[in-house]
């Protein structure tokens, strides 16, 4: 299995899972930079699939070349771009290169990105992908073709607590934790009322016994930015009091540190939801955040003290 | 007949849930909204993009069609069965079924087939599923379906 499930499962401390900058060129040691500045704090990180519908250097590549580098990646699949033969074939793929952890995503639309004229994909959605996902670990195709050697896989997925109809977030997630989501990403969120009702919900309806939850943080550092996801993401919202706190802290510097600290704020309030097993961080600020994060929190690897975390029975 | 039903098919479903033709309609278990009216034509539930206001990430002006759905699985004219059935799996759409009829394939049982796979089921002699590697054998290349030259 791999070190992110045997980590999650063992429960010896919050895990730390981050995304990986797109790649356009540069070559392997484009890769190699990306990989050396973020393996001290990281366990594992996203290959992502064209983010936000841009077309970048491939998810099953850049989750090849981390690998080979020694970070653990995982890949991320959306189901906007390619059918459903080119996702089996890439997660295969990527898996005979060694590659074992996937997070299959919708993913955004293609009006989201800088090619809005192209065909929109979405033969399958994202639990259907999950479940052919296991297929796949399982030994058979979606056909039920045979595979004889098949693929060691940690599967996981993605789910929105912040997003409408909030009611049945919880009952999603239950739908891709029995579909055979081991791990959860949460999307980005600014309400931590949000986030606690729907682990809460989780913990009760018996997600997290079987499914990691790993809710998402965001690191940027101006208002600007805030104002932006707000009013510019589909699927983000952020209270204007939030945006307000940050903006109006002062010079650039002040605003900077004040973006930091409700960064923090929303990590530690994460992490002492019950059924929480770690963070995923998205980096907007590129620098030097991230160390200065999982420090602060005292999680990741480069943590020796142990401390507890939730422990889910993934298999 | 058999290409009138689709037809007739059509002119009912379309203006009252501006109906795809799928072929495999699974209107009463999303308490009667057509999930193929979602831009993303999503079967198993709403994306993460639902704006704030229940907007859809893609047309801003239209509700999320999973969120009505939701809304609609509770109303009290739904029986509990269909209510029950929202959160079922659905399985991957079959393609070779679009614009035939949803009632032909209820009644045939074409709508409820999913790939073996799809339930676990292993097809150990898979010669049966190369269809394409048998092509390439055919003789006459005129007898080849249309585009497999492309």
């Amino acid at each position: 299995m791999s070190r992110l499930s045997e980590l999650l499962a063992s429960g010896t401390r919050p895990v730390v899972t981050a995304e990986f900058p797109s790649i356009d060129g540069g070559g392997l040691a484009a890769v190699e930079r990306a990989v050396a500045d973020l393996k001290p704090y990281v366990d594992a990180v996203n290959a992502t699939d064209n983010p936000a519908a841009h077309a970048h250097a491939s998810n099953t590549s850049i989750a090849i070349a981390m690998h080979q580098f020694g970070l653990e990646p995982v890949l991320q699949v959306v189901c906007r771009d390619k059918n459903r033969l080119a996702m089996q074939a890439d997660i295969m793929g990527a898996a005979l290169h060694g590659v074992e952890n996937v997070a299959l995503l919708t993913g955004d639309d293609v009006t989201a990105g800088d090619e809005p004229e192209a065909r929109r994909v979405f033969d399958l959605d994202s639990i259907q992908m999950v479940k052919v996902a296991g297929g796949l670990a399982e030994g058979h195709y979606l056909s039920g073709r045979a595979i004889k050697e098949p693929p060691t896989l940690f599967i996981g997925a993605v789910e929105n607590p912040f997003a409408p109809p909030l009611g049945y977030r919880v009952e999603r997630a239950k739908k891709k934790a029995d579909a055979g989501a081991r791990f959860l990403q949460l999307q980005i969120g600014y309400h931590p009322d949000r986030l606690e009702d729907f682990v809460r919900g989780c913990v009760e309806m018996g997600v997290a016994e079987t499914t990691a939850l790993l809710p998402t943080i965001v690191l940027t550092k101006t208002g600007r930015a805030l104002s932006f996801m707000n009013d510019s993401v589909p699927g983000i919202s952020i209270p204007q009091a939030t945006i307000d706190r940050v903006a109006g802290a002062g010079d650039k510097e002040a605003v900077a540190e004040a973006s930091y600290e409700v960064t923090v704020e929303l990590a530690q309030h994460a992490l002492s939801l019950p059924g929480v097993s770690g963070l995923h961080i998205t980096d907007f600020r590129h620098d030097g955040s991230l160390a200065r994060l999982v420090e602060d929190l005292r999680i990741g690897p480069s943590q020796i003290k142990e401390q507890h975390a939730h422990r889910p029975q993934l298999v | 007949m058999k290409r009138l039903i689709p037809l007739f098919e059509h002119a009912v479903k379309k203006p009252v849930w501006d109906c795809r033709m799928c072929g495999q309609c699974v209107l009463h278990s999303t308490g009667m909204t057509c999930p193929m009216t979602c831009p993303k034509t999503l079967r198993n539930g709403p994306c993460g993009g639902v704006r704030e206001d229940g907007g859809c990430e893609v047309k801003p002006e239209m509700t999320c069609v999973w969120l009505k759905a939701e809304r609609r699985s509770h109303s009290p004219i739904n029986p509990g069965r269909w209510e029950a059935e929202l959160n079922h799996l659905r399985p991957p759409v079959n393609n070779q079924l679009k614009d035939t009829s949803s009632w032909i394939n209820l009644l045939s049982g074409a709508d409820r087939r999913a790939p073996a796979g799809w339930t676990g089921e292993i097809v150990e002699d898979s010669a049966d599923l190369l269809v394409g590697a048998a092509l390439v054998e055919i003789d006459d290349p005129s007898s080849l379906p249309e585009g497999f030259h492309s």
